[in-house]
């Protein structure tokens, strides 16, 4: 097998063209001077992107309060999601790892669950659940609960479900090489138990600490099966670009997509550093 | 000592109790209930199996339950016949830098956001598209040519959607075949088909099964790949959830909807590991 034939190699080409070709169209149309994301090409600008809106009557989305919204909302979820799942994936990864009690299978079984449910189950679960929660609540308190309703919050809660477990298996990964005879030395050496978290065992896991932010902020910012179930009146980026690409959009959509390429290959590119660092 | 040690399990197992109790299990019991109670009047509700009778008995309900069943089934075959060369080249072909950088390549695309893919296969396939265009170029066709919104078109988005996560577990199961079995097999007088299904094949179950588990569930809970690129003609039963949910606001039908959604995605996956002969600990281990 080690002599591949002209047509397995011909196929291997094809196959590489086949996917790339969506994503190049995707990021060339988006410098297209023409209202619309579709050939003929008509020469390259920069409107789409810094546009005021004066040559193709819509603005380019720098300028745009719809995107520029659509991102502070996807931050606004992709943020808060990220540091809880480093820090609760940090807790879970010592349940995991270090602690010993009966059913600890069956806890860590219980973890991977979220990674088999569809997201849309997982959306509507969460919605379903926490409206019965604010209406039974609401009807004890006697105040709106608006928390719990679809929003950002529960944005926030619904892509946690998920991502936790995905943080969770990055830092237990990590935590699993650890050489405890360090942290030993170090107890012995006089130190105190949070003194050791902090000089021994924190430092050795930062690396996959940051690794698992990053991944979450990516898999926050660009979900989109969970946050269409739960979003309110405030839609996050995938949400705005869906009702853009149902409607027929201009090459602003273009504009926004190459963007995103970028911000994902610089921080797909920041975790191989750091899962490399990780050796 | 002891009281002390069990207040840290206490305090380190907090979180994930939290996390399971509050997102996952009560909100799964949640819509188990809600799934079995039928609606009798304004607000009042009783226990009842009518919101799964009713999907019986609407044809449009469980048609688009059997398409989605049955569609994901083909792109899963679909993404395994098409990943299995590659992956087969990147594990036993390909060395050293051109191996690691193939498999860069490959994953580099599915870091990029479902959309963003979705929409380059719509500028691609749509009857202003660029490959319409190129044809009329080229004068191969007369007019514009729509190849968007038809069966093809999402078949086509969700096996790209899917090959990846069939390639990594594929090619992390072919990784470890021993040369010297494959070479046994040519000494014997094996053909290269004899080879590929007696040795090659056998040895990449574990990897065929995982790959195949994935793929199958990814597609059969995917939202926005059917309904943008088969547009009126997708037809996916994620979309029935969606819509009776959002648009009607019918939450018991569309629990009941995903409820079986779920036992669907289940049941697969048992069957697939039924007849693979595989448990799901090695198969998840495998991805």
């Amino acid at each position: 097998m080690n002599r591949p034939s002209l047509l397995w190699k011909l196929y291997i080409a094809a196959f590489y063209i086949f996917l790339f070709a969506p994503l190049l169209v995707v990021a060339i149309f988006a410098f297209n001077a023409s209202p619309f994301p579709s050939p003929p090409w008509k020469g390259w600008t920069l409107e789409w992107f810094i546009g005021n809106g004066s040559v193709f009557g819509k603005p380019g989305i720098l300028m745009d309060p719809i995107w520029l919204t659509s991102i502070g909302n996807s931050l606004k979820v992709a943020v808060p999601v990220a540091l809880l799942a480093v820090l609760l994936g940090t807790v879970n990864a010592w349940v995991l790892e270090r602690a010993e009690f009966r059913g600890k299978t069956i806890v860590a079984m219980m973890m991977l669950w979220p990674l088999v449910i569809p997201g849309v189950i997982l959306g509507i679960s969460i919605l379903a659940f926490f409206s019965r929660v604010a209406n039974s609540l609401e009807e004890v308190l006697q105040t709106d609960l608006d928390l719990l309703r679809p929003g950002l919050p529960l944005v926030i809660l619904g892509q946690l479900s998920f991502i936790l477990t995905i943080a969770t298996l990055i830092i237990a990964a990590r935590l699993r090489k650890f050489d405890r005879s360090l942290e030993e030395a170090a107890l012995d050496l006089g130190a105190s138990r949070a003194h050791v978290l902090r000089t021994v065992t924190l430092p050795f896991l930062s690396p996959a600490l940051v690794g698992a932010g990053l991944v979450a902020l990516l898999m926050s910012f660009e979900n989109f099966n969970t946050t269409l179930m739960l979003v309110g009146s405030d839609p996050p980026l995938p949400i705005t670009m869906y009702g853009q690409m149902r409607e027929g959009a201009t090459p602003a959509i273009n504009a926004i997509s190459l963007l995103l390429m970028l911000g994902v290959g610089g921080i797909a590119s920041l975790f191989a550093l750091t899962s490399k660092a990780q050796g | 000592m002891k009281p002390a040690r069990n207040l840290t399990l206490f305090l380190l197992l907090a979180p994930a109790v939290i996390w399971l109790g509050l997102l996952i299990i009560l909100p799964h019991v949640e819509i188990l209930v809600l799934s079995l109670s039928e609606r009798v009047g304004p607000r009042v509700y009783k226990f009842g199996f009518g919101n799964y009778l009713e999907f019986f008995t609407e044809p449009l309900y469980w048609r688009t339950f059997a398409r989605t069943a049955i569609m994901s089934i083909l792109v899963t075959v679909i993404t395994l016949v098409l990943a299995f060369p590659i992956a087969l080249y990147i594990a036993r072909v390909a060395q050293g830098r051109l191996k690691a950088m193939l498999l860069l390549l490959c994953l580099l695309p599915f870091w990029v956001s479902e959309l963003v893919r979705t929409l380059g296969w719509m500028m691609l396939l749509r009857e202003t598209g660029l490959i319409s265009y190129l044809l009329q170029m080229t004068g191969l066709v007369g007019q514009p040519v729509e190849m968007l919104y038809n069966d093809g078109a999402v078949i086509l988005g969700l096996v790209y959607g899917g090959l990846l996560f069939m390639i990594v577990p594929l090619a992390n199961a072919l990784e470890s075949l021993e040369p010297s079995v494959v070479e046994a097999g040519y000494d014997l007088g094996g053909s290269r088909w004899t080879v590929l299904r007696r040795i090659v094949i056998p040895h990449a179950t574990p990897g065929i099964v995982a790959g195949s588990i994935i793929v199958f569930m990814l597609t059969v809970g995917n939202f926005a790949t059917p309904v943008l690129l088969g547009g009126k003609n997708g037809l996916w039963f994620t979309e029935q959830i969606y819509a009776q949910f959002i648009t009607r606001f019918n939450w018991p039908q569309g629990a009941a909807f995903g409820m079986l959604l779920l036992v669907l995605s289940s049941a697969i996956v048992w069957a697939g590991l039924r007849l693979s002969g595989q448990s799901l600990g090695t198969t998840l281990r495998q991805a």
